[in-house]
């Protein structure tokens, strides 16, 4: 687990919230549902370990399709590459909802063809009514989740239970506390805190934000995107701020908390480039993966929840009973207000970062 | 006469072409090395300066000035200065450290010199960020130096000795110290003994010697030293990002996220040349005072 943890590193992202889902982007053509899928071949781009080992191989035996996966370390690497103007020769891409909105928006992704999905039918309900992509029109989500207090219940006295607890901690977790390092994720304790929108644009609250951030920074330990559940488990740390999947709850005195003032939703999604010559194996392979035993590897191995209803019921349940972060219903994540793009808007949040990270 | 200058001429043309072409065969690995990997890819980060970041990351090619003003923002400004600081504090206890080291090396006998430089390059031939983690598994909160001193009872409760600005510089002393030992000992072993014989001779004490004779001449490789140990500790992001709990950044961090997070090539390629500049007036600096030595 902590393999595919540690490299899928930064896969989480979100979707979009309040602003209207952007229309699909001009109509694509026709798809040809009886395509010689042998004929095809397909070139994903996902984060490492993300996916079975396997894939390549498991594909080809079940769709006849060749597929080469190439690896991308971050949202934003993966962003620069199918920004860049040049073609990437990529069918399909797996990247965090609201950089898929991004995409959308900059004209890049194809429309969907769901009567080519058909197991879109397994999804969650819910998983159709993600803000950012309101029916699934240009992605479908892989794996889905939300940030909170990852905590030990051996070395705290009370149990973690608002934003302000990490931020202005009790005696005994004064520089035993860490912050995510990502930039919206830097934010949202301090966000939440406040009562203002993960999204927010408004320059007041990003300064208050920035305040409030500024006044917690001498309490903690540091600022850790990656090896936070580590820190904790050696008691280096006693609270970190985590993504679920990522807060190692099978450890006995160690558990995660959605905090009172609410938290995010995080989407990680596929998408297929309108630059894709191979759309109809790129269809094929999402429904594929679609596929309650395929989609139950990533819930099962790396732990994150997936938006796959049969997949998540067919879910080993004493693994679930061990991790409650995968007993989440998908009603209570979509409480969690979704991450959106915020376009220019989105250097205010980079600016907060290294306003943070290089107060002294 | 006219036919033996003529035909002296062509000798002499042809042999030109033949050096000509002998000098491009010769260099042409080397130009094409420098030329794919070094001046295309200075002039793309040049070219990526005067132009805007796209809506969604990647470059617009609108020509704007507006990279160059953000520069002078007091909040990038104070990344600079804050990096330059740290730089030249781990530099000057490099300097502290290493004198004395390459001063003793130098003084070995022949067999033992040997040993004591390959002692000073050893760590480089273990991977970097191995190095960097195993001082964390030293200095954090239930790491080696804290359970041992506790276990002593010299403390009740471990120090925090990770993740603040003294270990920053520990680390990049710890990394570079071999850059600045090995062109001190060049310059040192250099020295000519009789020298300082001949300064004691006239009566100098052994502090009087070392600060009108020995210092003096090993002074080119004091700044070659300093240098090598500036560089790289200048423009370092790894060291902050681990041994700094990512509580302070360094210029290297900036550029680092400019590209990877904010999307922002422009500004990214700025702030890369900004730091390019730096590092050219410390080198012109270093090759000034090597020629006047």
């Amino acid at each position: 687990m902590t393999a595919g943890l540690a490299l899928a590193v930064s896969a989480c992202g979100g979707g979009g919230a309040d602003t209207a889902a952007p229309a699909a982007s001009a109509s694509s053509a026709q798809l040809n549902p009886n395509a010689d899928l042998s004929k095809q071949s397909l070139t994903i781009s996902v984060w490492d370990g993300y996916t079975p080992k396997e894939l390549a191989a498991e594909v080809k035996d079940k769709l006849k399709t060749d597929l080469k996966v190439t690896l991308h370390d971050t949202n934003e690497a993966i962003m620069a590459k199918l920004t860049g103007g040049a073609d990437t020769g990529l069918d399909v891409a797996f990247v965090s909802g609201q950089y898929a909105q991004a995409l959308n928006e900059a004209g890049l992704l194809e429309p969907l063809h769901p009567e080519l999905i058909p197991n879109l039918a397994n999804l969650y309900p819910e998983a159709k009514e993600l803000s950012y992509d309101k029916g699934n029109v240009f992605s479908v989500p892989y794996t889905w989740g939300t940030t909170g207090i990852c905590y030990r219940t051996d070395l705290m006295k009370t149990a973690p239970t608002s934003w302000n607890d990490l931020l202005d901690p009790p005696a005994e977790a004064v520089k035993k506390v860490t912050m995510m390092t990502t930039e919206r994720w830097l934010a949202l304790p301090a966000i939440k805190a406040l009562g203002y929108s993960v999204n927010t644009k408004n320059d007041e609250e990003i300064a208050k934000v920035k305040a409030k951030l500024l006044e917690a920074k001498p309490k903690l330990l540091g600022y850790d995107d990656t090896t936070f559940g580590d820190k904790l488990k050696s008691g280096e740390a006693v609270m970190v701020e985590a993504w679920d999947g990522w807060c190692p709850t099978t450890e006995e005195n160690i558990k995660f908390a959605v905090p009172k003032e609410g938290s995010d939703l995080w989407v990680d999604t596929m998408v297929v480039l309108k630059s894709s010559k191979n759309k109809e194996a790129a269809h094929a392979f999402i429904n594929y993966i679609l596929d309650p035993k395929v989609h139950g590897w990533a819930a099962e191995n790396i732990l994150y929840k997936v938006p796959n209803k049969a997949a998540m019921d067919a879910m080993n349940p004493e693994l679930k009973a061990a991790n409650a972060p995968l007993q989440m219903s998908p009603s209570d994540l979509l409480k969690g207000e979704s991450i959106i793009d915020l376009g220019e808007d989105s250097l205010k949040f980079t600016k907060l970062a290294t306003e943070v990270a290089a107060q002294q | 006469m006219t036919r033996s200058t003529t035909s002296g001429a062509s000798v002499r043309s042809r042999a030109r072409r033949s050096r000509a072409l002998g000098r491009l065969v010769f260099l042409g690995p080397g130009l094409t090395y420098l030329i794919v990997l070094l001046l295309i890819p200075l002039a793309l980060l040049i070219g990526f300066t005067v132009f805007r970041r796209g809506r969604f990351g990647g470059v617009v090619y609108e020509l704007t000035g507006e990279n160059f003003t953000r520069l002078l923002d007091p909040l990038y400004l104070d990344v600079v200065i804050g990096s330059l600081k740290l730089a030249a504090i781990a530099t000057l206890i490099a300097l502290l450290v290493g004198y004395p080291t390459a001063y003793l090396i130098a003084q070995l006998p022949r067999k033992w010199k040997t040993i004591a430089l390959v002692a000073v390059v050893l760590p480089f031939w273990t991977n970097f960020l191995v190095r960097i983690y195993a001082w964390i598994v030293l200095l954090s909160g239930p790491g080696l130096v804290n359970s041992t001193l506790m276990d002593l009872g010299l403390i009740d409760k471990p120090l925090e000795l990770l993740y603040n600005q003294g270990t920053i510089v520990t680390g990049l002393v710890y990394s570079y110290l071999p850059l600045m030992v090995l062109p001190l000992y060049a310059a040192i072993e250099k020295l000519d003994p009789q020298l300082r014989e001949a300064s004691a001779n006239l009566g100098a004490g052994p502090v009087r010697t070392f600060a009108s004779v020995t210092l003096p001449l090993t002074l080119p490789g004091v700044f070659t030293g300093c240098l090598f140990v500036f560089v790289p500790s200048f423009g370092n992001f790894i060291i902050p990002e681990l041994l700094g709990g990512g509580r302070s950044i360094m210029v290297g961090n900036l550029i680092r996220d400019q590209f990877l997070k904010a999307r922002d090539w422009p500004f990214g390629s700025t702030l890369a040349l900004a730091l390019l500049a730096v590092l050219i007036v410390l080198l012109l600096l270093q090759a000034w005072s090597a020629r006047r030595a």
